[in-house]
């Protein structure tokens, strides 16, 4: 819920040019957080409405005045209809799908349109993406706000406007609006393509006992990210716990995609060459693990160990 | 932002309404001009025809200027300029990309209805305006709104912005205070003809009386209407003639003589009345007999014409009085001279007919003249047959049929033949009471020509020859009434029910038609002054003025407000509303209920943490899922809610959480 302000806060110039900061949770925007200034157009209506009331004022002519004095009503009767089609909106953050580097993220946000009306042409401009404009009928509605994804790591959405026009695009109202709000951004993988050699000691004894998925093997805890078709439901159902079943095969080998299989490559080349073997090696199904300088992930296969993987590898020299 | 279609559309068909009186008012040739320059654009959206290239732009700018150049021979004036916004309108349309031509169009649009209001003001261009201001706003709209076409919302949305505007501008025409006096100087032109009463008036050719039912003026007395027999409403007076055509004395300029203002003593208080004038592109201001105050603006010669400096080529209104008795001032020599002076060639009956009354004493031969026409077999007729070179001669003698210009001309000419001064002096008279609104409606059908004679000790004395024709001998049976009543006759004349019906709401009309003109295009300083005056509103100069209309306008935007935000809330359950304000009283100790948290659950923690508001907490709540989860009658069980809401006041202890 949104936080009262303060005083202080709420005339402060560095609330009006660029927002509260990153804030959690759904945001109802109140009359405190909803500004309103006229557009190019809406002073362009109003030297219009000077001319004629000039020349009204000439020419002695009720009509002309009347005609002035009518735009200027509705200019301004305008004022409240742009200001309330965004008041009392509720924006919520959604959950990002994590993308690869060069991809386009998408922010999905929850704009709650509490009232029995059509909110119409409400536009979403993030800092440096492309405005969208949307029409909320009431509920939930799911739109996307989408940012380039340039460099690995987590993407936040950033500062961003929700704002309208309508409905007679002579003035503008808008939030400034900082979600918590980020997507996990992981290496661009490299477009070499092969998977480095297996390590020999981890092949050979694992022989019998490894996780292909051929023959039936043995019974070992359930890992979240373990496939579901797996699962041993029979002991689930015993209420013995939850168990994966390992099956022993010829590709039930382990494999370790290490940091120092790509000496000589900078940073970002190695993170990007072992992204690429995480994609083959999972799409092959082959048990692996990851080792970097700071970290090292048991060998493991499925979509869990894809995704361990690839965040290690997209957060690779963050502070934890 | 590129442009929707759908607003496109929008935008040409506001255009087109907006453009469509200008449009036809543009000399002949242009009108296939502009609608082409429409039909264009419309080709461009809806069958995708290119936009015009540069070089045919401006090809069809320089032929849209020639075209006004050649019609009007400026580019400057209100008609001319006028066309040339026209014309750039339509060229515009041809550019159109982006939102920002849009505006620019539209907005060009809202000037271009303006202008119109230079050449018309009627209450239909009134009525025109809001349906013009409606489809341009609706216009705004649609561009406003890229999301796709909901043509209905566009129009329901610039309806209701209309109508929450129209308050605000209510307000502000009334108290924007109006300066008394324009900014700068503007030249006033038209190319319109003068209409209505001429400068001269010609017996020879085949004259027919005007028979237009067209509005001259009105007037709304203060006191009483006067009798019909004193309304001679004073226009053009005549002092030159060759026999068959009278004139002005000049046409191009002023006499010293004339200009000095008539002067006369008055024999009763003067007549206050406000006389709104159609505009008829003259000088003067048909002023009730005699004119006893000068306005500002306005000149009064030395015959008693009240003249305005400039013409009056708009609607006017003029707060004016006039005494219906009085004595003129001495006799000048110009007059003296002017007032006998006859051709010497024309008309040799008439003069001597009139000599032979020259012995006898001014008053008499007014009488002997009078006297000639009734006695003799003159007839009142609008359509007399054609004189010829002696027209007075042959009128007086002959055809002895005529009507007011015919009496007027033949009686001075006798009057001056016999050795009297005398002029001809044209204008209305008489007129209809609206008996709707009370006031007096003159036509152009009342158009008029008398005459002034000048007696020792009484000054000029009006005689209405034509008056003197008894009424049976008069071919027309309203012209028969003119000079006897002012009442609504017609009105009680033996007509059948529809006429009745149809007379009343011709009336009608009239009298809105007025209001118009009073309230809406005669709404000036004076008027301005004159209302807040009366309503007490000047107490505190045009500060208060200001102040309140502001206040007034905050008023009316709080209320639209409101409006607003409870159109948007719709209408709520009441369960919900009094199940929320149950749980806003908790809160106030300090009870908040949690989102998970059901109706029960809160209930029962409030009566664990709260023992002493436990019962009627519970029967709240009770009461509440009762109504809104079971089979509860909403008819009994809700008020007995509403009352054990009202009974529950917690206060007091905050709990210890």
């Amino acid at each position: 819920m949104a936080t009262p302000l303060s005083l202080r806060q709420r005339f402060s110039l560095a609330r009006f040019l660029r927002g509260l900061g990153a804030e959690t949770g759904p945001i109802v925007l109140d009359r405190r957080r909803v500004y309103i200034l006229p557009t190019r157009h809406g002073l362009l209506f109003g030297a219009v409405i000077i001319a004629i009331l000039l020349g009204a004022i000439n020419y002695d002519n009720g009509l002309a005045f009347a005609l002035a004095f009518l735009l200027a009503s509705l200019g301004i009767v305008s004022i409240l209809h742009t200001w309330r089609n965004l008041l009392g909106l509720r924006v919520e953050a959604g959950r990002c799908t994590a993308v690869f580097a060069g991809e386009q993220a998408h922010f999905p946000l929850g704009l709650r349109n509490d009232s029995v009306e059509l909110r119409p042409a409400i536009v979403l401009a993030p800092a440096g993406g492309d405005e969208t404009v949307h029409d909320l009928g009431p509920g939930l509605n799911w739109v996307e706000v989408a940012r380039p994804a340039t460099r690995r790591g987590r993407l936040a959405l950033g500062r961003f406007h929700v704002a309208t026009r309508f409905p007679l695009s002579l003035f503008r109202a808008w939030t400034p609006l900082e979600l918590a709000m980020d997507c996990l951004v992981y290496p661009a993988p490299a477009p070499q393509r092969g998977l480095p050699p297996g390590e020999a000691g981890a092949s050979g004894s694992g022989g019998d006992k490894g996780q292909g998925q051929d023959d039936f093997a043995s019974l070992r805890p359930y890992h979240a990210g373990d496939s579901l078709r797996h699962v041993h439901w029979k002991t689930a159902a015993r209420e013995q716990g939850i168990h994966t079943k390992l099956f022993s095969g010829e590709a039930a080998q382990e494999l370790w995609l290490a940091w120092d299989l790509l000496p000589g490559l900078d940073t970002e080349t190695r993170l990007s060459r072992l992204c690429r073997w995480v994609l083959e090696a999972d799409a092959a199904g082959i048990r692996y693990g990851l080792r970097l300088p700071t970290r090292v992930i048991a060998p493991d296969f499925g979509p869990g160990q894809r995704r361990r993987c690839l965040e290690a590898l997209a957060l690779f020299g963050d502070k934890p | 932002m590129m442009l929707a279609c759908h607003g496109r559309l929008w935008l040409l068909g506001a255009l087109a309404a907006a453009l469509l009186p200008q449009l036809l008012r543009l000399p002949l040739w242009l009108i296939p001009y502009g609608i082409a320059l429409l039909g264009w654009r419309l080709a461009i959206d809806l069958r995708d025809w290119p936009l015009p290239p540069r070089w045919l732009r401006v090809l069809l700018t320089l032929v849209g200027i020639g075209g006004i150049l050649t019609g009007y021979r400026t580019l400057f004036g209100a008609d001319a300029g006028l066309a040339l916004l026209t014309v750039m309108l339509g060229l515009k349309l041809l550019e159109l990309r982006s939102l920002r031509d849009a505006m620019v169009v539209i907005f060009m649009g809202y000037f271009v209805v303006a202008g119109g209001f230079l050449v018309d003001q009627s209450i239909y261009v009134g009525v025109y305006l809001l349906v013009n201001v409606l489809l341009l706003t609706a216009a705004l709209i649609a561009l406003s709104h890229p999301a796709g076409p909901q043509h209905p919302l566009y129009l329901r949305r610039a309806g209701l912005l209309l109508v929450q505007a129209l308050p605000i501008m209510v307000l502000l025409f009334v108290l924007f205070p109006r300066l008394s006096e324009p900014l700068w100087g503007v030249p006033k032109t038209s190319s319109s003809a003068s209409t209505g009463i001429s400068d001269h008036m010609t017996l020879n050719n085949i004259s027919e009386l005007v028979d237009s039912e067209e509005v001259a003026f009105r007037v709304h007395f203060a006191g009483p209407v006067p009798p019909a027999n004193q309304l001679y409403w004073r226009g053009p007076v005549l002092w030159l003639t060759d026999g068959r055509r009278w004139d002005l004395v000049a046409r191009d300029f002023t006499p010293r003589w004339l200009t000095v203002p008539g002067r006369h003593d008055s024999l009763d208080d003067p007549v206050q009345y406000a006389l709104t004038l159609e505009p008829h592109n003259a000088h003067w201001i048909f002023a009730l007999d005699l004119p006893a105050v000068v306005p500002s603006g306005m000149a009064l010669t030395a015959d008693f014409q009240l003249l305005s400096k400039r013409k009056v080529i708009a609607r006017q209104r003029y707060d004016l009085a006039s005494h219906t008795r009085y004595v003129t001032g001495p006799l000048s020599d110009e007059m003296y001279r002017l007032g006998l002076r006859l051709p010497a060639a024309a008309n040799p009956r008439t003069r001597a007919l009139a000599a032979q009354w020259a012995q006898l004493p001014a008053p008499a031969i007014v009488d002997r003249a009078i006297n000639y026409f009734r006695d003799q077999p003159f007839w009142y007729s609008r359509r007399p047959p054609p004189l010829g070179d002696h027209p007075v001669d042959e009128f007086l003698f002959t055809t002895r049929r005529g009507f007011c210009e015919h009496y007027a001309a033949a009686f001075v000419t006798l009057m001056r033949g016999a050795g009297v001064p005398a002029r001809v002096v044209t204008g209305y008279q008489g007129g209809e009471v609206n008996p709707v609104s009370d006031y007096l409606i003159v036509r152009q059908s009342d158009a008029h020509a008398w005459a002034e004679v000048w007696l020792d000790g009484d000054g000029w004395v009006r005689v209405d020859p034509t008056a003197a024709i008894p009424p049976q001998r008069v071919e027309a049976s309203t012209d028969a009434q003119r000079f006897r009543s002012t009442d609504a006759a017609t009105l009680n004349l033996d007509l059948g029910w529809a006429q009745r019906a149809l007379a009343e709401l011709r009336y009608r009309w009239d009298a809105v038609n007025d209001a118009w003109n009073q309230w809406i295009l005669g709404y000036n300083h004076q008027r301005q002054k004159e209302l807040l005056d009366r309503l007490g509103l000047l107490r505190f100069g045009w500060q208060g003025v200001i102040a309140l209309l502001t206040g007034a306008i905050a008023l009316v935007l709080g209320a639209v407000m409101i409006y607003l935000l409870l159109r948007m809330r719709g209408r709520r359950d009441p369960l919900v509303r009094i199940y929320r304000r149950y749980c806003d009283k908790l809160a106030t100790v300090g009870l908040r209920r949690a989102p998970h948290e059901g109706p029960d659950d809160f209930a029962r923690r409030v009566a664990a943490q709260r023992p002493d508001l436990a019962d009627i907490s519970n029967e709240i709540v009770a009461r509440y899922i009762e109504l809104r989860y079971g089979k509860g009658d909403a008819a009994t069980a809700l008020p007995l809610l509403r009352a054990a809401l009202a009974r529950f006041r917690p206060s007091g202890r905050r709990t210890s959480d």
